[in-house]
């Protein structure tokens, strides 16, 4: 198709704006989709996301308006994603950005449209759901159009339940969004801005085509990381797999590259043709590093191998998760993850369990730390059971947050981000009643709860986003705990010295409860260094019989026996001392759940 | 003596020589109390020993045995005439127990217990403070216990047993010495001492679960009185829960914890018979119909050998590890002798005083 005839876009909006329902309404409008064969939000195709709300890996749907040939591209929603979200801007000319008319605008919704508006994109803005009794059009308007420098008039006024307005906004687009201005004769260039993995068919890039265009069986390889492949199969969404026998410069579509392992072709890289290759790669491609890190063990430590090939099979679509062996005493054997923010942690989390039935032991999350040993260079740490006991300096990563909260929960919020050794940063009124507030604090701080506690001070209003702001020297310190004089690496923890004696006390209050009494006094420690600054003891049981045993009883007596030598051995053995695995369990909870 | 002797024989199936005879009848079933009894079916008395009697004449060919046990419920609650025909059935024995409550033991039965040829005696004191035995729903007052043991004294029994139990709500640490020095006055050749235990769903855990819960750390040190006190009086620890003195160990008990086959007849015995373990109906109406119902247990060799662990590390000799070595964790084992629970002597096993009071949990470390 004729270039000048295509527009591609995707939609910015908060989790619950309206996002996927103004995509179903769209897909309806265009008849991409009848109303019956419809699942309730079609572009949200995994069970997780649908149930979270979120959406996790980007698609394109092809629909027809008026003459014109419009792509939506999906976007992810959450912050852990941004990455993602800019390579799926980066494949489109504009963007609707969707304000829910009885919110205004959100911390992520800000974020993202941040993100458009650098990577050059038209913004469309929507006030949607206008039919809500508590909507506020005009408002909402005018915060939209003083965040673009846009004009209210120019807001379009919609409701995506009852279908009101969306006519307007497919129009927008046709009249506001640019066509895409590749030059079709150049050498083929196509930004991958998302892949899948499916089973049978191996890794299926999404792909915007920039420059030039390829077909069905054409030998392509991608610029940055020189993957070779045939390309099995081309299609466009529209919205279930169509295949087609041409992409062509300022189309959006699928190829299915037969390729068993989604690592070699790397969201942002570009493909090219191997019989004409382009020179220069699109910009864009980086590599995504990991910020947030956890031991995962199986339960079970005879399922580690089944752990091993559920990450494998994750990782082949889920670029991002990177994670290596690591063998715990405490823990056995698993594996050490890197997740780009909590939220990926989770979901990686949840999809093991619940897609490849396995029970885990999270560790709890900690953040890649900068450290310079004594006498030494600067090295990377991911494990706190790995932090060098003598160091010169370290440094933590930290984020640049923005919080937008109602005016009256000010005062709590920034009452929480001092207790999370907040560096204040700008304040400023969105409307009369609202307020963004911008802070710069410790990724360690936030990867536990500050979120729930956010939300908690604030009864749920405080919309919450950040960036990665690099690394600052910080005042921490490690924390081991030792039980029976063994040291349990799964639980030694990095954390400020302000707050080291508090945590190390909890720590070992919540294991005096849960390790069961022996046939020893156990020593329960926590300690900087060689300086103990918490200590329990679980004092040893002095008796441990069955009363009575005659002839009835044989049988039952020996039941028990067998039932608690089979518990003594999935007892987890730390040193001398049974750890059943529930006291892992509870000190990994508070670990993630509380704070002193 | 009215029963027959015969001099030739096996005794019982399986070669078994030891018997047990289950008697369920009570006049009152006690609430922390876990054995099948009957209550208020006083007129099935006769029925019953009729019923013992055919299980016996089918599973026995009327040889003499080494031991026989009496066990209950309450056996002396059996209408007197009933239990001496059933006594005088019963075959040859060198060790003949019965169990008693001190409220049933009468003169008369006293006497003629002695006279249908029993030896020995267990008497179910449990204690001797009132309000107590009143949370234990016993019967007797601490006068009739003592009455008992004498009337038994008087005739002629120089082998009793007394039954204590400790850990009783409101019982403490001075009012079970009281209990240690009331029985070692009375001077019974045999005590077993049992710590209360609370099964879940007993009528008794539920009105008293909450109390024990408060008073377990402080009841963590009883079993250690119990010893301590027991020992100081000459008795010997022979098993975790029992005491004696001249050597007058419970022979019958003592078949179970060296792993011997026995059999059991009556409602809800249980057998173990070669290589298989079997228990009757728990149902008086199907038993005494003949109807056994039995349910059957295989004990492979491996079955077998870890209940010779787990019994024999109850006595005070050293268990024989002749054919049991496969029934041993050796890591468990090696931890144990480490932390001075066990010692393993090559030839034999045994625990340490201080493993025999942690016994459960060094079996569990032990056994494989």
């Amino acid at each position: 198709m004729d270039q000048a005839r295509i527009r591609n876009f995707s939609i910015i909006a908060h989790i619950d704006h309206g996002k996927s329902t103004l995509a179903d309404r769209i897909l309806e409008l265009t008849e991409a989709v009848s109303a019956r064969e419809m699942r309730e939000q079609v572009l949200d195709s995994m069970e997780l996301e649908r149930e979270r709300g979120i959406t996790i890996k980007a698609q394109a749907v092809r629909v027809s308006w008026k003459g014109h040939e419009l792509n939506l591209i999906d976007t992810p929603g959450h912050v852990d994603f941004t990455y993602e979200v800019s390579r799926s801007l980066q494949a489109c000319e504009g963007a609707l950005l969707v304000v829910d008319a009885a919110q205004g605008i959100e911390a992520q919704t800000l974020a993202n449209a941040y993100l458009a508006i650098e990577n050059g994109l038209e913004i469309v803005p929507v006030a949607n759901k206008i039919d809500l009794p508590a909507a506020d059009p005009e408002g909402t308007a005018v915060e939209v159009a003083d965040l673009l420098g846009d004009d209210p008039t120019r807001v379009l006024r919609i409701s995506a339940k009852t279908g009101g307005g969306v006519a307007d906004v497919l129009d927008a687009i046709v009249e506001r969004v640019p066509p895409p201005a590749g030059d079709v004769d150049a050498p083929t260039r196509a930004l991958v801005f998302d892949s899948a993995y499916d089973q049978y068919r191996g890794v299926v890039a999404f792909v915007r085509v920039v420059d030039g265009s390829f077909s069905t069986r054409e030998a392509l390889r991608t610029l940055a990381t020189d993957t070779r492949f045939d390309a099995e199969e081309l299609g466009v969404f529209s919205p279930a797999m169509t295949p087609v026998e041409r992409l062509t410069a300022g189309e959006v579509g699928y190829v299915v590259t037969g390729l068993k392992d989604v690592s070699r072709l790397r969201v942002g890289d570009t493909l090219t043709s191997v019989r004409r290759p382009a020179e220069e790669a699109l910009p864009g491609y980086k590599d995504v590093k990991p910020m947030v890190f956890a031991g995962l063990f199986p339960t079970d430590s005879d399922a580690y191998p089944e752990l091993r090939d559920a990450l494998e099979r994750l990782k082949l679509n889920d670029a991002a998760l990177v994670y290596e062996p690591e063998t715990s005493n405490a823990l056995g054997f698993g594996f050490r993850c890197g997740f780009l923010g909590l939220l990926h942690m989770e979901i990686v989390r949840e999809r093991l369990e619940r897609e490849f039935d396995l029970d885990l032991l999270v560790t709890a999350p900690n953040v890649a730390y900068r450290v310079q040993e004594k006498n030494g260079g600067w090295v990377e740490v991911h494990n706190p059971a790995e932090f060098p006991r003598e160091i010169e300096e370290v440094e933590e990563p930290y984020v640049a947050a923005s919080i937008i909260v109602p005016k009256e929960h000010v005062g709590a919020v920034m009452e929480l981000n001092n207790d999370r050794r907040g560096t204040f940063g700008k304040l400023e009124y969105l409307s009369p009643e609202r307020v963004h507030l911008t802070y710069e604090l410790p990724l360690a701080e936030i990867v536990l709860d500050y979120y729930d506690q956010l939300k908690s001070r604030t009864r749920g209003y405080a919309s919450f986003d950040y960036d990665l702001a690099g690394f600052k020297p910080g005042n921490l310190a490690r924390v081991d705990v030792l039980v029976g004089g063994e040291q349990v690496d799964a639980l030694s923890l990095i954390v400020h010295r302000d707050f080291a004696y508090d945590r190390g006390r909890l720590l070992v209050d919540k294991l005096r409860e849960e390790i069961p009494r022996q046939m020893f006094d156990i020593a329960i420690q926590a300690a900087i260094g060689s300086r103990v600054i918490a200590r329990e003891t679980v004092k040893a049981k002095r008796k441990d019989v069955l009363a009575k045993c005659y002839g009835g009883d044989i049988s039952r007596k020996r039941k028990l026996l067998e039932k608690q030598k089979a518990g003594k051995k999935r007892m987890k053995q730390v040193g001398a001392v049974e750890v059943p695995q529930e006291a892992f369990l509870a000190v990994l909870n508070i670990g993630q759940g509380q704070k002193s | 003596m009215a029963r027959s002797t015969t001099e030739a024989g096996d005794g019982v199936t399986g070669g078994a020589r030891h018997l047990y005879v289950h008697l369920p009848f009570c006049a009152h079933r006690c609430g922390y109390c876990e054995f099948v009894t009957a209550t208020g079916r006083d007129h099935l008395h006769g029925a019953y020993v009729d019923a013992l009697l055919r299980e016996l004449a089918e599973e026995h060919d009327g040889g003499p045995v080494d031991t026989i046990f009496l066990g209950g419920g309450t056996p002396t609650y059996t209408a007197l005439p009933e239990l001496l025909r059933l006594l005088r059935a019963l075959p040859a024995a060198a060790e003949l127990t019965v169990e008693a409550n001190p409220e049933t033991v009468t003169p008369q039965l006293a006497r003629e217990l002695r006279d249908a040829g029993v030896n020995r005696v267990s008497l179910g004191a449990q204690t001797f403070e009132p309000d107590l035995l009143e949370v234990l729903e016993r019967r007797a007052t601490p006068v009739d216990v003592e009455r008992a043991f004498a009337r038994l004294r008087e005739a002629g029994f120089d082998n009793l047993s007394l039954d204590l139990i400790y850990g009783i709500p409101g019982q403490t640490p001075q009012r079970l010495a009281a209990d240690l020095a009331r029985a070692i006055e009375l001077g019974p050749e045999h005590i077993s001492a049992y710590e209360l235990e609370a099964k879940p769903g007993t009528r008794f855990t539920i009105a008293h679960g909450a109390e024990l819960e408060r008073q377990a750390e402080q009841m963590e040190d009883y079993f250690e009185r119990v010893v301590t006190a027991l020992t100081a009086a000459g008795y010997r620890w022979y098993e975790t829960a029992n005491f004696c003195r001249d050597g007058k160990r419970a022979e019958h008990n003592l078949a179970y914890w060296l792993g011997r086959d026995y059999l059991g007849v009556g409602v809800g015995a249980v057998s173990t018979l070669g290589g298989e373990r079997r228990r009757n109906t728990p149902r008086l109406a199907r038993y005494l119909q003949g109807d056994y119902d039995r349910e059957f247990e295989l004990l492979d060799d491996e079955t077998r050998s870890r209940e010779r662990v787990m019994l024999g590390l109850r006595l005070d000799e050293p268990l024989p590890l002749r054919g049991l070595r496969s029934a041993l964790d050796p890591e468990g084992l090696a931890r144990a002798e480490q932390l001075g629970l066990a010692v393993d002597g090559g030839e034999t096993l045994a625990l340490t005083r201080r493993g025999r009071f942690l016994g459960g949990g060094v079996t569990a470390e032990i056994v494989a």
